[in-house]
């Protein structure tokens, strides 16, 4: 088995480059990350592949990641201005299809989250389908399967 | 009314501690009350546990919970519903887990007894060491007694409880109302939302009749919406009102012109709307039809609050789960049409997961809100909440029942009178 270690560092860096983003807050960066049509999901059932035709805890077109982020900036969100600090691993990246048209990568997340003193873990595998563009990619989806996705969680007010 | 509870000489009662306009922070935060309460209320009275959609088929099943006991709601061959204590006989296993299946039995996995999906115990490996010991008949799953209307399924553990009917009284016209968001189709679960927050119950129990707190809390989620969209929401100034169904249930009515869903069908497809119309359009439904799911897809205007552990809460069932005296789970289940178009019931998760659930743009602010209270109940050797805002503006409705202004804690009220009754049982000496 070969593995294409430039390609693996390539995608590893702008999932790194994204993750700094996210836990940084530069919002506005994040959402320039993406294309048009792409699509943010956290699904409630990690065996779903119809996301549309089920409930998610997100499902964020476009307009929906734009609204998401504006909420997140307003200031009219107190969850969002309690301020929870959050620190994210990405790791065990791997490229699971290559075309010219997008590359499919699989990685592991354990994110932590500062908040009221506490910290909480969510550990997920991620689900990326990137599109090429002249010096990096573009997000066409990601797919955020926490491992508690069907258990009882605590409200959420960042973006995974 | 005192001002103080002399906590140090008199014995924690928590029916002592509602007064009318006010109850005592130690019920959000006593242990001996909590457990008294799983008791005197979670035992003995209509919990809901799941709709009847949520077990469609003959061997469907589904988990949930009587107050602190795990119970399954289970189809068998005959089509019959059955709500079953979640224990094996013999040594006391779960026999089922997961939110929800289908299944041919219920086998305890620890030695293998097998139950048949009405509770009845069938077999059990090497049964020659039981004879003249047991009798299988006599050791079936324990059965709860359940009722359910309008597909709603309650259990209790009061056997001698009133019949489901009676206990919800004026609250069925309400339910009555909130099934027709099925757009003509039969109430479906689609999914559900869990999350959880360190805090009390009945935080969240008044949270679903609380419409003073939706412009603050939810500031956010109406930012968030198109100009005439947010006008809807915007309602503490309008015409809705709040009212005391008697039991501990409430309804709190926000948007009065969505309280019948099938009436006023003649009214233009709003924008957010009109995408939805167009796709209905496009697979062929006539126009009539078009309107009609259209307006379903809203949701009703009101929450009704059944005592104690469900809201109709305009779109969606919110069920909450007492945990611990500072824990509580709570589930959001979306809810469309049995057979409904399937872009109806995608619009409606898509409006679901906007609002709801852990990532919604509505309920971490609640929760946030919820999480404060519980850590300010601990501030101070004493402390009221108050729940009397609207008390001297109230009215007879045309039901003939307590009414107040949509923003008036008339419905935590209601429900406080009913918890001060079951605290109060058992004390009259």
């Amino acid at each position: 088995m070969s593995i294409n270690t430039d390609l693996v560092n390539k995608v590893t860096a702008f999932i790194w480059h994204e993750a700094d983003l996210l836990d940084h807050k530069e919002y506005q960066d994040w959402l320039s990350l993406w294309n048009d049509s792409g699509l943010y999901i956290v699904p409630t059932d990690n065996n779903e592949t119809d996301y549309e035709a089920t409930l998610n805890l997100a499902l964020d077109d476009k307009d929906m990641r734009r609204m998401r982020v504006a909420r997140l900036e307003s200031g009219e969100s107190v969850s969002a201005g309690a301020a929870s600090a959050t620190v994210r691993m990405m790791s065990r990246v791997r490229v699971l299809e290559e075309s010219t048209d997008q590359v499919v990568v699989r990685c592991a997340m354990t994110l932590n989250e500062l908040r009221h003193g506490k910290l909480v873990t969510y550990p997920a595998d991620m689900e990326y389908i990137l599109t090429p563009t002249d010096d990096s990619y573009r997000i066409q989806r990601k797919v955020v399967k926490l491992m508690h996705a069907d258990g009882f969680l605590r409200t959420v007010s960042f973006i995974f | 009314m005192s001002e103080l509870i002399e906590l140090e000489n008199i014995s924690l009662k928590a029916a002592d501690m509602v007064e009318d306009g006010r109850v005592h922070k130690a019920l959000y935060s006593d242990p001996a009350i909590f457990e008294e309460e799983l008791d005197k209320v979670f035992n003995n009275t209509w919990v809901f546990i799941g709709h009847e959609s949520e077990v469609p088929e003959v061997g469907s099943f589904k988990t949930s919970f009587v107050g602190r006991h795990p119970v399954i709601l289970s189809r068998d061959r005959k089509m019959n519903t059955h709500v079953l204590l979640n224990r094996c006989r013999h040594r006391g296993a779960t026999v089922c887990e997961g939110r929800k299946g289908k299944t041919k039995a219920f086998t305890c996995p620890y030695h293998g007894w097998g139950y048949a999906l009405d509770g009845g115990l069938r077999g059990l490996p090497k049964p020659e060491e039981y004879e003249g010991v047991i009798d299988k008949s006599e050791l079936p799953l324990e059965s709860l007694r359940h009722e359910s209307y309008q597909g709603l399924v309650f259990a209790t553990f009061k056997d001698d409880i009133e019949p489901l009917e009676d206990f919800l009284g004026g609250a069925k016209k309400w339910i009555d109302l909130f099934v027709k968001q099925g757009g003509g189709f039969p109430l479906k679960v689609l999914g559900e939302h869990r999350f959880n927050f360190p805090g009390n119950w009945k935080i969240q129990l008044e949270n679903t009749t609380d419409a003073y707190h939706f412009p603050i809390v939810h500031k956010s989620f109406v930012s968030s919406l198109d100009d005439a969209t947010a006008d809807i929401f915007d309602f503490l100034d309008g015409e809705g009102f709040v009212e005391d169904l008697g039991h501990g249930h409430s309804v709190m009515v926000m948007i009065p012109d969505l309280i019948d869903l099938e009436a006023d069908l003649d009214q233009p497809i709003p924008a957010r709307f009109e995408e939805l119309a167009q796709a209905l359009r496009d697979e062929g439904q006539d126009e009539d039809q078009v309107k009609r799911l259209v307006r379903a897809a809203h949701g009703t205007g009101f929450n009704l609050n059944l005592f104690p552990n469900v809201s109709c809460s305009m779109a969606f069932f919110r069920v909450l789960r007492p945990v611990t005296v500072n824990e509580t789970e709570i589930q959001h289940v979306a809810i469309g049409g049995e057979g409904a178009p399937a872009v109806f019931n995608q619009k409606r998760m898509r409006l679901h997961e906007h609002f709801q659930g852990p990532m919604g743009f509505g309920t971490p602010d609640d929760g946030e809100a919820w999480e404060r209270v519980q850590k300010g109940s601990m501030a101070g050797k004493d402390g009221w909440i108050l729940v009397n805002r609207g008390m001297e503006n109230l009215h007879t409705s045309p039901d003939g029942n307590v009414a107040g202004a949509v923003c008036s804690e008339t419905g935590m009220r209601g429900a406080y009178q009913k918890y001060k009754q079951m605290m109060a049982a058992g004390e009259e000496k």
